[in-house]
């Protein structure tokens, strides 16, 4: 438990006042959120929004990560890089989010602010604002750490097509860069391993994926972020999504040599590493390497890579196969379980 | 059965030394490698270094592997070293012994390249597959009862007690942790008051870093940690194994980790007794064909002796220091084994001058015998007699996200590398 003593006031902490609805919560939320939010305006019960033209994207995510904060990045970071990348994804740009906060009580303050700071520094970087949000305190010992909500909505890029029903063979697919870092950083921070050269790849994919779609339009199929699970398992998603058969090159992968170092001491399969700031994308194979070439002079796209294609669809047995770097070629399936440090 | 990876010591601080791993660099406990200096190459398991490997052999295996092509090309050429040893062979059936080859082996593919004579077959090497369920239990049992905090290696968390495994008794609220070394164990002690067991499975590879942790708990007299200890020994298994008239094995690919412990020359007399020539092989797909190579070679000559491939690792003795540490901490008794029964001289238990350490005791618990999953051929396809797609429950009842058998649990089981990395058809 931590201790109270050490010199911290009591208003250093959270408390279930903070969370109660009087007027302590509303001197908390103009005090503490309000100066960096100016999209909440006037703090009505809903946010009005005027989209135009081509229609929305509307997402929600919830987040938790242990440790709050590892190299690269932090809850608050990816409480809105998850959800404006979902948006992305889509063809869409995002627009607004809300924010929900669940924090324990007892939660020191600095942590709470270095959080929300962290929100209000990505939601600009993203060019997304803040318009509604909650805060909810719950007792010591309900909860470890901080549950963020974020809910993103985003105004479709006029043109983008995408759906899984438009793959076809002879597409490629793209990966916007080297993978499975986030997943290595937070371990190594949580097992206190001290691999600090590993920064978690944690970003907003918003400009990379909106430079795609608003460039080729409908070349661009379909997109997804691999987060959970990895490359290998948004690669089944998509062949199970579109009936199709996928080839990978294992060579062709983007992995800094420090991840794959890492995944080799801890026993874990890159391809199945959570990123958060990556992208897969499949376009019509004729459009590819204009793809990777548009990719590759955006800032952050510098290390796209085309790693296989799309050889057929309609199958009853949709499968990722992937030609080894040992010149031999496996299945690729789904992550079955998430995977933890192990000995063998 | 046993990750390493290879380090070079960069800096050296009393027993912890910072070990670089290609573009990493990752502290190491150096408490079995006393002879470490720095710029060494060590063998890096769990936090532990190992043992010193031949420095100038790491580096010219790290040159080779360096670039996609010289990969490709070094390859291909153990490719066609390989079928040219097979040529004209009546088929032969090579055991991989460890689970750390069978995942090198599935993942890379290597089963596709061979010739249509050359079989290999997934051995008992992986500690999870062969930990029996009733010591499962103990440990389940232990953390739903809230009396320490269950600590172990992230293999553990799945697999399946009778009722539960550990991380459903963590969903029940019982403490359990997943830790990368044994170390994390020992500082969790240190820091806390609540009591801390860990549960120690593997073979010879982590047992000395068991031992080692031991010993420092008792030289910090830490009164609130103690240890699960479910280790294996290999040769006996093999031992077992062999003696099988029914076993039709012509060659054992011995496992690299365990073999930098105990030396190659623990397999000599089985070799010689059952004339089974065995090859000790390190972890490359490269390392891998080369020690095929090896016993096809003494195949064709009527050999069976022992050839190390893993020279870069394995010395004849293995290591003296890591070899002390489990002598100086561990008794030798028998063992059961899932899918093997029980298995005379193969298991560890604690030296009496050790067992305020030894949770078992501290806590009464007694393993119970409990009976394998109906339909599970877990039993034959660990001693090698069955194949996975043999089995009627596997990819059907029998999935990574379900397992049913101990070899569909860990990520390194026969079954579970069969499934996940299956090859592909057409």
């Amino acid at each position: 438990m931590r201790q109270e003593a050490g010199g911290r006031r009591q208003e250093a902490f959270i408390t279930l006042a903070h969370g109660s609805g009087g007027r302590l919560a509303a001197e908390f939320i103009q005090r503490r959120l309000a100066p960096l939010f100016p999209g909440l305006g006037e703090m009505d019960d809903a946010a009005v929004l005027r989209p135009k033209g081509a229609g929305i994207a509307f997402t929600t995510d919830s987040f938790v990560v242990d440790p709050l904060f590892f190299p690269g990045g932090d809850i608050g970071r990816l409480a809105v890089f998850g959800t404006v990348n979902d948006l992305a994804v889509q063809g869409a740009k995002p627009s607004w989010l809300s924010l929900a906060v669940v924090a324990p009580e007892g939660l020191p303050l600095d942590i709470f602010d270095a959080v929300i700071a962290s929100v209000a520094a990505a939601a600009k970087e993203t060019g997304v604002s803040v318009v509604t949000g909650d805060t909810k305190v719950v007792e010591r010992g309900g909860l470890s750490g901080l549950i963020l909500n974020t809910a993103g909505i985003g105004e479709m890029i006029p043109g983008a097509d995408l759906s899984a029903a438009r793959i076809t063979a002879g597409d490629a697919i793209i990966v916007s860069g080297p993978i499975g870092a986030h997943e290595v950083a937070v371990l190594s921070q949580r097992h206190s391993l001290g691999f600090d050269k590993i920064q978690s790849d944690c970003a907003q994919v918003a400009c990379l994926a909106g430079e795609l779609v608003g460039r080729l339009k409908d070349a661009v199929r379909w997109m997804r972020d691999p987060t959970r699970g990895g490359l290998a398992t948004v690669l089944n998603e998509m062949a199970v999504a579109a009936k199709a058969t996928i080839e990978i090159v294992e060579d062709q992968i983007p992995i800094e040599p420090a991840v794959q170092n890492a995944a080799d001491i801890l026993g874990l399969d890159p391809l199945y590493l959570a990123c958060e700031g990556r992208f897969v994308a499949v376009v019509a194979g004729p459009r590819a390497e204009e793809a990777l070439r548009r990719l590759k002079l955006r800032p952050g796209g510098e290390n796209t890579a085309i790693i296989g294609s799309v050889t057929g669809v309609d199958n009853e047995h949709p499968q990722v196969r992937l030609n080894t770097r040992f010149g031999s070629r496996r299945i690729l399936r789904y992550l079955a379980a998430d995977q933890q440090p192990r000995i063998c | 059965m046993c990750l390493g990876v290879p380090g070079k010591l960069e800096d050296i601080n009393g027993d912890i030394g910072a070990a670089r791993v290609g573009a990493i660099t990752t502290p190491v406990n150096l408490m079995l490698t006393p002879e470490a200096r720095v710029g060494d190459f060590v063998m890096v398991h769990a936090g532990f270094a190992l043992k010193v490997m031949d420095g100038a052999a790491v580096a010219e295996t790290l040159n080779i592997y360096k670039s996609v092509a010289q990969t490709r090309s070094r390859l291909d050429e153990m490719c066609a070293r390989l079928n040219e040893t097979a040529k004209g062979l009546a088929p032969v059936n090579l055991m991989e012994v460890c689970g750390t080859h069978t995942v090198a082996i599935a993942r890379s593919g290597i089963k596709a390249r061979l010739p249509a004579n050359v079989a290999l077959i997934s051995g008992p090497g992986c500690p999870v597959c062969v930990t029996p369920v009733g010591e499962i239990d103990m440990a389940v049992e232990l953390a739903l009862s809230r009396r320490a905090r269950v600590v172990s290696f992230g293999d553990m968390l799945r697999v399946p007690g009778s009722t539960l495994n550990l991380e459903a008794a963590r969903g029940r609220g019982a403490k359990v942790d997943i830790v990368y070394s044994p170390g994390q164990a020992l500082a969790m002690a240190g820091r806390e008051e609540e009591e801390i067991v860990f549960l120690a499975v593997g073979f010879e590879t982590t047992a000395p870093i068991i031992a080692a942790a031991v010993k420092t708990a008792a030289a910090a007299d830490l009164a609130n940690f103690s240890v699960l200890v479910s280790h294996r020994l290999i040769p006996p298994a093999l031992d077992a194994l062999l003696s099988d008239p029914n076993a039709l094995l012509d060659g054992l690919i011995c496992p690299g980790h365990v073999s930098t412990v105990i030396g190659w020359q623990a397999y000599d007399g089985l070799a010689r007794r059952y004339k089974v020539p065995c090859a000790v092989a390190g972890f490359e797909p490269g390392d891998i064909l080369e020690s095929i190579v090896m016993l096809l070679e003494m195949i064709r000559a009527g050999q069976a002796g022992v050839a190390n491939q893993y020279s870069r690792s394995v010395r004849r003795e293995g290591s003296q220091p890591a070899r002390q540490a489990i002598e100086e901490v561990f008794n030798v008794v028998d063992g059961d084994w899932r899918g093997l029964g029980t298995i005379k001289n193969s298991a560890l238990r604690l030296r009496p001058r050790f067992v305020r350490f030894d949770a078992a005791v501290k806590y009464e618990l007694q393993a119970r015998r409990v009976p394998e999953p109906k339909g599970c051929r877990c039993g034959d396809i660990l001693s090698g007699r069955s194949a996975p797609a043999d089995c009627r429950l596997f990819g059907v009842a029998c999935l990574p996200e379900q397992p049913v058998g101990p070899c569909m649990v860990s990520s390194e089981g026969a079954c579970s590398a069969a499934y996940l990395y299956g090859e592909a058809a057409g």
